[in-house]
């Protein structure tokens, strides 16, 4: 057993947030939100080359040739950063649609709940989307249409959706601690104080835990790991994003400082692969299944 | 990221369940809790075995994956744990194996590793619990001795000990980190007086010890005088490292014992107690992982656990509690009847989020030390 990053695991997540930060910074970010329901087709392709969606595809079919545990490491540094677009639906649908490996298309799911993310912006749907209805969607970063129909979700999609919610709930911890170690009051930094400081530990302490759960059902790909991952790493990234804004006081309730994103992207994720009693249940029922 | 054995690993736990299905018939029946001498005898006796079977000085020898399959393979099977052997394993021994001179390791290593002596830990006091560097217990040189004079609490085993691991005040000037030192008394010297200490759960789990006057030699101190508190901080980091593997896998059975038992009494059909039970689950499940994680980590940085450590302890002694909280829902009226099972389970767990550290001091460990927070209040 070495549960740890790989040398090369570690240099594929660098590279993938060096990438991010290059094309997705805070500015991209301002843009992106000012512009909502507009996809950045140019960065859709560079995702493309960089093989962020051909990424688990055979070399033989023109894909990078990784596993699961490397796309769980790239979906947690898209969610770090909240790169938007219908990441998760065109990376299950490399090799299957063309284009989408390559990012030349742009490849939206009916979810779970019927809900359709990016309908408007893309050139395949996966699901019947007839009849679908555009919602006014709580995320600014994520165009939402309701469609009548609901439609199973991989388990991959799953999985991909708990790594994105790790790194959003990593970044919410990063950025929780960086306002607690710099902003004073009562002529010390906050996080100096017992009632913020055990906000942050207990934010890592999710993040950790939730980490641990997202890369162990990436190597082992059991239903009942993935159900794990899925409720523990919507947990950090809800309750991450909440604990944040408090930390920010006032700064945390305004559309300027960007915990909303999280915090509403982490929401709308939470709906993606279904209801969580869903999970719940399958997992009670796992008890059940194996002998004591 | 890998989580399968090494072949190496594999024939380790493959031994070891061949092992451990030949011997545990042949253990003599589990003396009753209360039963200090025959529970001194028993795990010592286990101790004694596995010392005969070469697997002694797995809790600090050994690579801390196989110390991770090892308890999880001994747990599995049913097998004691340490019980007596609590303290010399894993708090004592690995200190004196870290810290102490040749002669120190040799007089104290054997007899732990053979299961023929029994220590315990006095390192809290009345006056020094969460501020543990605040304790008074002084100790004054008097030629080749020290004298020793104060009290400790929450001293598990001390009826049946033979040695103390003790911490006393050297240099009562001294900021109080480093006026502190580390002595090994012997727990027949004159002067020593055991109380027994009843906890909530109604068993004597706990002694105060008083001591008065009594005299330790200077050999017995390990460490430099007053360089005590970072000789402790070693043990420590042990006891947060892999002490909890047994309990997780342990946990994970009784989940499994409780959804049976809700569905037999018909409480299975109560949606929210079912999906609660399939929260415990994935919450037992991502503790099992997280312990994997921070044993290949130690592995990876050579072997002594990190602050991780505490992640987990925070995580896991909530997660205990709640796990046995669901217990009670299970049974409903019947969890008033301490006959029944996991009713005195509940009330020990109500300590883990108290022992070795309180949650809250976690939270000040894991804020300060990993994520740099500053020292306050």
């Amino acid at each position: 057993m070495r549960f740890q990053l790989t040398e090369d695991q570690r240099a594929l997540r660098d590279g993938a947030r060096g990438l991010l930060a290059r094309r997705f910074g805070p500015a991209a970010l301002r843009t992106a939100v000012d512009e909502p329901g507009r996809l950045d087709r140019a960065l859709w392709r560079e995702l493309g080359a960089a093989g962020f969606f051909a990424l688990r595809l055979p070399e033989a079919r023109g894909g990078v040739g990784l596993g699961l545990p490397e796309a769980v490491l790239a979906f947690e540094e898209a969610g770090r950063t909240l790169l938007p677009g219908p990441l998760v639906a065109t990376h299950l649908a490399a090799g299957q649609v063309p284009g989408a490996a390559t990012g030349e298309a742009v490849v939206a799911d009916v979810g779970a709940c019927g809900l359709v993310e990016w309908l408007a912006e893309a050139d395949v749907v996966r699901g019947d989307a007839a009849g679908a209805v555009p919602l006014r969607s709580v995320d600014p970063l994520t165009p939402l249409h309701q469609a009548p129909v609901a439609r199973d979700v991989h388990p991959v999609a799953v999985l991909l959706t708990a790594a994105e919610q790790l790194g959003s709930a990593t970044r919410a911890c990063e950025l929780a601690v960086q306002h607690a170690r710099t902003r004073e009051q009562f002529g010390q930094p906050i996080g100096g104080f017992q009632a913020v400081k055990h906000l942050c530990a207990e934010m890592l302490v999710r993040t950790e835990t939730a980490r641990a759960a997202v890369y162990a059902a990436a190597v082992t790909t059991d239903p009942a790991d993935i159900d794990t991952a899925r409720l523990l790493a919507d947990e950090a990234a809800v309750r991450g994003a909440r604990d944040c804004l408090q930390v920010h006081g006032g700064m945390g309730f305004t559309w300027e400082f960007e915990v909303h994103l999280h915090l509403k992207r982490a929401w709308l994720r939470t709906h993606r692969a279904g209801d969580a009693t869903e999970s719940e249940e399958s997992l009670a029922a796992e008890l059940l299944a194996q002998p004591i | 990221m890998n989580l399968t054995d090494t072949p190496e690993e594999e024939e380790f736990r493959a031994r070891l369940r061949e092992w451990l299905g030949e011997v545990l018939p042949t253990l003599p029946p589990k003396p009753s809790p209360d039963d200090w001498p025959g529970r001194r005898a028993y795990d010592l006796g286990w101790q004694r075995r596995l010392y005969d079977a070469g697997y002694a000085d797995v809790h600090w020898g050994a690579s801390p994956t196989v110390r991770l399959i090892f308890l999880e393979e001994t747990e599995k099977a049913g097998a004691p744990y340490v019980g007596a052997g609590f303290v010399g394993l894993l708090h004592a021994g690995p200190t004196i194996a870290a810290e102490g001179t040749p002669e120190q390791r040799a007089r104290w290593l054997p007899p732990i590793l053979r299961g023929e002596e029994v220590w315990c830990q006095g390192f809290s006091e009345p006056d020094a619990g969460s501020d543990l560097a605040a304790l008074r217990t002084r100790a004054r040189r008097d030629g080749d001795d020290y004298v020793v004079s104060g009290s400790k609490i929450w001293t598990s085993h001390a009826e049946v000990a033979d040695w103390c691991e003790l911490l006393v005040r050297t240099d009562p000037q001294a900021p109080k980190h480093r006026g502190i030192s580390w002595l090994a008394m012997p727990m027949d010297a004159p002067g020593i007086t055991v109380r027994p200490l009843r906890t909530l759960a109604g068993s004597a789990e706990f002694a105060e010890v008083f001591l008065d006057e009594v005299r330790v030699p200077v050999a017995n101190r390990v460490g430099d005088e007053n360089d005590g508190w970072r000789v402790t901080m070693v043990t420590l980091s042990f006891e947060r490292g892999t002490a909890f593997v047994g309990e997780v896998v342990a946990c994970r059975r009784v989940l499994r014992e409780l959804a049976g038992e809700a569905r037999k009494n018909g409480r299975w059909d109560d949606p929210v107690l079912r999906r609660r039970l399939g929260r415990l689950n994935a919450e037992f499940r991502a503790l099992w992982r997280l312990t994997q994680w921070n044993v290949s980590e130690a592995e990876r940085t050579g072997g002594v656990p990190g602050v991780g450590g505490s992640v987990f302890k925070l995580r896991y002694s909530h997660a205990r509690q709640e796990l046995y909280d669901a217990a009670a829902d299970v049974l409903g009226p019947q969890a008033l009847d301490l006959d029944r099972p996991w009713v005195l389970d509940r009330l020990s767990s109500l300590s883990y989020t108290i022992a070795a550290g309180t949650s809250q001091i976690q939270r000040n460990i894991v804020a300060e030390r990993i994520l740099g927070l500053p020292k306050g209040r």
